[in-house]
Formats: structure tokens, C-alpha cells, sequence
């Protein structure tokens, strides 16, 4: 019984593997995580600076490896106005932090992750529905204050409450939605066709 | 005739019956404002402007979180003392700890219900809503929460260094020095949405699919021993081997998380490859629990429990394993990350791993509270209400899942593959009538599942209320001999 337990079944050799594969794993994980925090600083490699808001951005196939890019344009200043790095991580970070306070994750997702109730946000910034990129800050900011009159719902019934967003606040959820629109998300979405699209 | 009385119980299993009746309460809650949430993809006018989806949907899975949280520390506390052949460290402080988190969990839910919102700033994020996904609470719950968890884990490790060490409790400790500190990592703010999901899910996905399923194999060991009467040594190593295999996949698996947020490509390769890993451990552990029943001819002490405990395995091994690994390959999940099909795991996954060991302790624990009546076969009344409470809850959170998998096929298709996940796409699936369709079923299934677990409170309340016969002795038996 008990002493003809064959070594590769007893509790003391899995003891030291269970204590060596998880020590092991740890280690890996954290040494990928300096890695990939190192990699993922806005404007050190697939997260782009804040002031990226400053420029027209568009989505497109890389022909080369086959999946969806963000392309970083032209300038195009959000609200017409050019802002140094340190004012739009400033509005960034007043939207990212109305996005939290609204809990816009539990009916949104946010680069995919979140509630399925309502549409991703990654690259609402560059979607169809706001018709053109002349009209869209315009109808950003007005759906953002108020939804409920300015619903976008294709039939769906569902309509976005009012969340009591202000006027600065709206700005900053803009700006924060064209920034994250910046981001290149390994192809995340895909097949995606922007407002600019629709013009070509 | 046997009334519950507290003096059945050892101070630290009274403690445990306390959790396990707020575990009780936030798992009416889950089920109720998830509910609300089913009519509103059914009927969104439905309290709009009042409890909004957004509202009831965090309340539905912060209240699953919590109760589960509350779930597991009472199952803790009922092991404790039987483990360590030793009386709690310190009960005083463990109810001090229970009342305070449970004070604060009260305060954060009518937050949740009737502030709802607040302004874009820091304040918000510490007293309303911090906003991101399961770890809603406050900063301020969050600080308590950490607080709370040192004191069970003072209880946990003072209580066995006072008394005696075993595999059981040598895992158990390390898990929860593991399990409290990655909390920690959900705990700031940062702009860097990349990097604030990257630690995020530190805590959501190194919970989940890590330091909880070590619990749940820590806790099923130990019951497997009560229930059956199984050999120590075959239980510990069974938990080895499970922790070697569910730390050695799901430690790096958490790179499935990380395809498509911002980090680099190197995860598609680690996070597919450790994440397919991941079922493994989940067949050893159906493999474990099912091998050991039946060597033990299903003699056992309290049938609920057992059947309870096996449904944990299949569940978990379904609902975690193959949902799981069905959508985790990066080829896959480009086209299914963020549709219904990882609502649909959720489903499963939660319920098939946690709530069903849950709410096999709360039967352990209400055959003890009664003065360890006889709840084994031939109970007064067939033991109806158990078995069908069991199988409303089976089958109306699988009912859901299938649902919401039909749902997550034709959204990955019609949105994501065919129109290019534009707002206008994703209302085209939304709109379809296979996609409103599954949203009925799911909300049929989801009122099966209330009342099963109407049925579950019910027989909680009464089994072995009128039970004059004590429980068979389980005594340890050796292996194939038994």
C-alpha cells in the first residue's frame, strides 16, 4: 500500500512539482510583465502618446501582416485646439476617469472587455454613425450630454440614460475615445470599416 | 425533532454559518438583479432612467463576487478548527472582521443602488463607484476588503501554527497570501487604459482561473475526506498534483487577456498555448472526486454534499475547462472577445465551479448546526426539495449558458465576422431574431434558476428539521479496500 507507492505518484514528488511549476510560472510572468509594461508607456510601442489626439487617425488593413492598423494622420487637432503632451494626457485622463465614475463598462466594453448591452467603444471614435469627421466632435459631445434626446439605438430600443456627463467632461470622454481609437490592438477588431472609409 | 442551535458549533463554525448566511442573502441578490437585467435585453424600457442595465448588471456580478468571497471564508472557517486539531486564534477578531465587511458591503450596495454615478474625479472613484469591471467597490471598500482578508489570513495561519500543519492547510495558507495580495493589484488608477487593464486582470483572471480554483481544491480535499472517508494521503496528492497543474497553465494563461488590449504580439503564443492547458487540472479533479465516490460505493454521510460536490466538478470542468478553452485561441477569439459568448462562460464557469461547492458546505454545515442529523438516504420526505433544487439550478443556469452561446455564435458571425463590429453591426446582430430569441430563452432559464434556488433556501431552512436519527460515522478507509 502505502510504502509501495511508486515515486512518480506520491505526495512528496508533487509537492516539489506543484512548488516548482508555480515558483516557475511566477517568475516568467513577472519578467514578462516588466517587459510589457516597459513596451506599453504611451508612444514607447502599440499604446500612442496622448497627443496623438492632435492628429487625424484612421484603422486600416496591414496588407503585410494581415490584420486591422491603427494610422496615425495629418494634424487634426481635437476641438480645434493643439494641445502640448502634458494638457492631453490632462483631458485623456478627466475622460477616462468620467468613463469609470459613469461605469460605462457595464453596458459597454472597452477594448472588448466589459457588458455586451451596448457597442465596443475601442474605435467609436472612428465609427460610421457619426456620419462625417467634420460633424462628428460635434455629435459626440451632443450625444454624450444628452443621450436621451440625441439616441443612437438602430431599432434596438436601447437608449443610452442620461449620466449627467458635462460639458468638460464629454470633451474628455472624447478625448479619451480618440486616443484609445490609437491604439494598436493586435487586430482588434477586424474587418473594420471607418468613417473615413465611407468617403473613400 | 433537531432546531438549529449554535451549540453544535465550535466558535470558529459559528462564525462560519454567519458567512455562509450572507452568502446565502447575496446569492438571492445575484439572482434577482440578474433578472433585471435579462428583462431589460428583452424589454429596455424596462425601469430605464431608474435602475438602469448598467446598475443592475454590476450589482448582479459584484453581489456573485461577494458571495462567493463570503462563501469561501466561511468554508474556511468550518475546516479550520477540524484541520488543525486546534481552537481558532482569534474569534473575537474574525467577528469584528465579518461584521465590519459586512457593514461595508451593505454601505456599498445602496451606493451602487441609489447613487449610482458621479462626477469624472478621484473622489468618485473612492466613495461611489471606482468603474471597472467585478472590482467596482469603492477605493475605500477596497482598502477594507484588504483589511478584513488579513484578519482571516491571521486566523487561518495562527490557527494551524497553533495546532497542527497539513497539506491541506499548507496550500490553503499560501493561497491566500496569493490570493489577498494580487488584489492589490486592482487598487490604483491609471490613464494608460492598456496598462490599467494589464492589472486588472491580475486580479480577475490570477482570481479565477488560479488562487480560487486552489481554494476549491483545498476545501473539496478536505471535504472529500469528511464526506467519504477517503485517505488523507490520497487527497493531498491529488492537490499537489492539481496545484502543479492549474498554477503551471493558468499562471501564464492569463496571456489569453492580453491579445487584444495593447500589449505585445509574444502573448498570443503564451496566452494560447498555457491558457488550452488550462481544462487539465479540471479533468483530474472530476477524475479525483468521481474515482473516490465510487471506491467508496457512494457511502457517505450527507448525500446533498456529495451530490453537490460532484456537480462541482463536472461544472467547473465544463463550465471553466471546455467554455473556456472552446473560445481561447487567439484565431477564435478575435472574432468572439467581448460577445455573449464569454457571457455564456461566465455563466457556467461561476456556477459550476464556486457556487455549487458553496452551497455543498452550506449543507455540511446545516447537518452539523442541527446536531449532525442523518442526511443520507430515505430522508423524511425522499429529500424532494434537494434534488430538484438541484436540478432547477443545473438546468436553468445551463439553459442560460446555451442560450447566450447561441447568442455569442450569431454576434461573432453577423457583427464581428461578416459587418466589422461598427456600431451599426453590432445592432444588426442585437437585432436579429436568432439573437432576440436566445434573449428569451435566457431569461426563461434564468427564472428556472430562481426558482431553484427559492427551492435550495427552502430545503436549506427545513432538511433534517424533523430528523431523529443521528449521521453515520465516516470513518478514514483505505483506498480500493473500502
Amino acid at each position: 500500500m502505502i510504502e509501495n507507492t511508486p515515486a512518480w505518484a506520491s505526495a512528496t514528488t508533487w509537492k516539489k512539482v506543484a512548488i516548482w511549476v508555480t515558483g516557475g510560472s511566477f517568475v516568467v510572468l513577472i519578467l514578462l510583465t516588466f517587459d510589457s509594461l516597459s513596451k506599453t508607456n504611451p508612444g514607447a510601442g502599440k499604446v500612442p502618446s496622448y497627443s496623438v489626439i492632435n492628429r487625424e487617425i484612421d484603422y486600416r488593413l496591414d496588407e503585410q501582416h494581415k490584420h486591422y492598423k491603427p494610422v496615425i494622420g495629418k494634424d487634426a487637432p481635437l476641438f480645434g485646439k493643439a494641445l502640448s503632451e502634458q494638457e492631453a494626457e490632462a483631458l485623456v485622463a478627466l475622460g477616462k476617469k468620467t468613463v469609470q465614475a459613469k461605469n460605462c463598462i457595464n453596458c459597454h466594453t472597452i477594448l472588448g472587455n466589459g457588458a455586451y448591452y451596448a457597442p465596443d467603444l475601442t474605435r467609436s471614435w472612428l465609427d460610421p454613425n457619426w456620419r462625417s469627421p467634420a460633424e462628428r466632435e460635434a455629435l459626440m459631445l451632443a450625444f454624450l450630454k444628452d443621450p436621451q434626446t440625441n439616441a443612437v439605438t438602430f431599432g434596438s430600443g436601447r437608449r443610452m440614460p442620461r449620466l449627467g456627463i458635462t460639458d468638460e467632461e464629454a470633451k474628455g470622454v472624447v478625448a479619451f475615445l480618440k486616443w484609445m481609437s490609437a491604439i494598436d490592438t493586435n487586430g482588434f477588431p477586424t474587418n473594420f470599416k471607418t468613417i473615413n472609409h465611407q468617403e473613400d | 425533532m433537531s432546531t438549529l442551535n449554535s451549540a453544535h458549533l465550535s466558535g470558529g463554525r459559528r462564525l462560519a454559518v454567519k458567512y455562509f448566511i450572507v452568502a446565502g442573502v447575496l446569492f438571492l441578490a445575484q439572482i434577482l438583479f440578474g433578472l433585471l437585467a435579462g428583462i431589460q435585453f428583452v424589454k429596455p424600457d424596462f425601469l430605464y432612467g431608474i435602475l438602469d442595465f448598467n446598475v443592475n448588471r454590476m450589482v448582479h456580478i459584484n453581489a456573485m463576487v461577494v458571495w462567493m468571497l463570503y462563501g469561501f471564508i466561511g468554508s474556511i472557517y468550518w475546516l479550520l478548527e477540524d484541520e488543525s486539531g486546534t481552537e481558532i486564534a482569534g474569534l473575537p477578531l474574525g467577528n469584528l472582521a465579518f461584521w465590519v465587511l459586512t457593514g461595508a458591503v451593505t454601505v456599498v450596495v445602496l451606493v451602487y443602488l441609489f447613487v449610482q454615478v458621479g462626477a469624472g474625479n478621484d473622489t468618485s472613484i473612492w466613495l461611489i463607484n471606482e468603474g471597472r469591471e467585478y472590482i467596482e467597490a469603492p477605493r475605500w471598500a477596497d482598502i477594507g476588503i484588504v483589511v478584513v482578508m488579513l484578519i482571516v489570513f491571521y486566523n487561518v495561519a495562527g490557527t494551524f501554527a497553533k495546532g497542527r500543519w497539513s497539506g491541506i492547510s499548507g496550500v490553503l495558507t499560501l493561497d491566500l497570501i496569493a490570493l489577498a495580495g494580487l488584489y492589490c493589484a486592482g487598487m490604483f488608477y491609471l490613464t494608460n487604459v492598456t496598462q490599467d487593464q494589464y492589472w486588472w486582470w491580475w486580479v480577475i483572471h490570477l482570481w479565477v482561473e488560479a488562487t480560487w480554483e486552489v481554494l476549491v481544491g483545498c476545501i473539496m480535499a478536505w471535504s472529500l475526506m469528511k464526506l467519504l472517508g477517503v485517505r488523507r494521503q490520497i487527497v493531498e496528492t491529488w492537490l499537489y498534483i492539481e496545484v502543479a497543474l492549474m498554477f503551471g497553465s493558468g499562471i501564464l494563461g492569463l496571456g489569453h487577456h492580453y491579445f487584444w488590449i495593447g500589449t505585445p504580439d509574444y502573448w498570443f503564443s503564451i496566452g494560447g498555448f498555457f491558457s488550452a492547458l488550462e481544462p487539465i487540472p479540471l479533468v483530474a479533479m472530476v477524475v479525483h472526486s468521481i474515482y473516490d465516490a465510487g471506491v467508496h460505493k457512494f457511502k457517505n454521510g450527507n448525500h446533498p454534499a456529495l451530490a453537490w460536490i460532484i456537480a462541482h466538478t463536472f461544472g467547473n470542468f465544463l463550465g471553466a475547462g471546455v467554455w473556456g478553452f472552446m473560445h481561447t485561441l487567439p484565431q477564435i477569439n478575435l472574432y468572439t472577445h467581448g460577445t455573449q459568448w464569454s457571457a455564456s462562460h461566465g455563466h457556467l464557469a461561476f456556477f459550476g465551479a464556486y457556487a455549487t461547492i458553496n452551497i455543498a458546505f452550506f449543507y455540511l454545515a446545516l447537518q452539523q448546526w442541527r446536531g449532525n442529523v442523518w442526511m443520507g438516504g430515505a430522508l423524511a420526505d425522499n429529500g424532494w426539495k434537494w434534488k430538484w433544487s438541484l436540478a432547477l439550478l443545473n438546468v436553468g443556469v445551463m439553459g442560460m449558458t446555451v442560450a447566450l452561446l447561441i447568442a455569442g455564435y450569431e454576434q461573432s458571425f453577423i457583427e464581428r465576422a461578416v459587418q466589422g463590429s461598427t456600431w451599426e453591426g453590432y445592432f444588426a446582430a442585437q437585432n436579429h431574431p436568432w439573437f432576440r430569441q436566445a434573449m428569451v430563452w435566457r431569461l426563461g432559464m434564468g427564472v428556472v434558476t430562481l426558482a431553484g434556488l427559492v427551492l435550495l433556501i427552502w430545503d436549506l431552512l427545513t432538511i433534517g428539521r424533523e430528523e431523529t436519527r443521528t449521521a453515520p460515522v465516516i470513518v478514514e478507509t483505505v483506498g480500493q479496500e473500502a
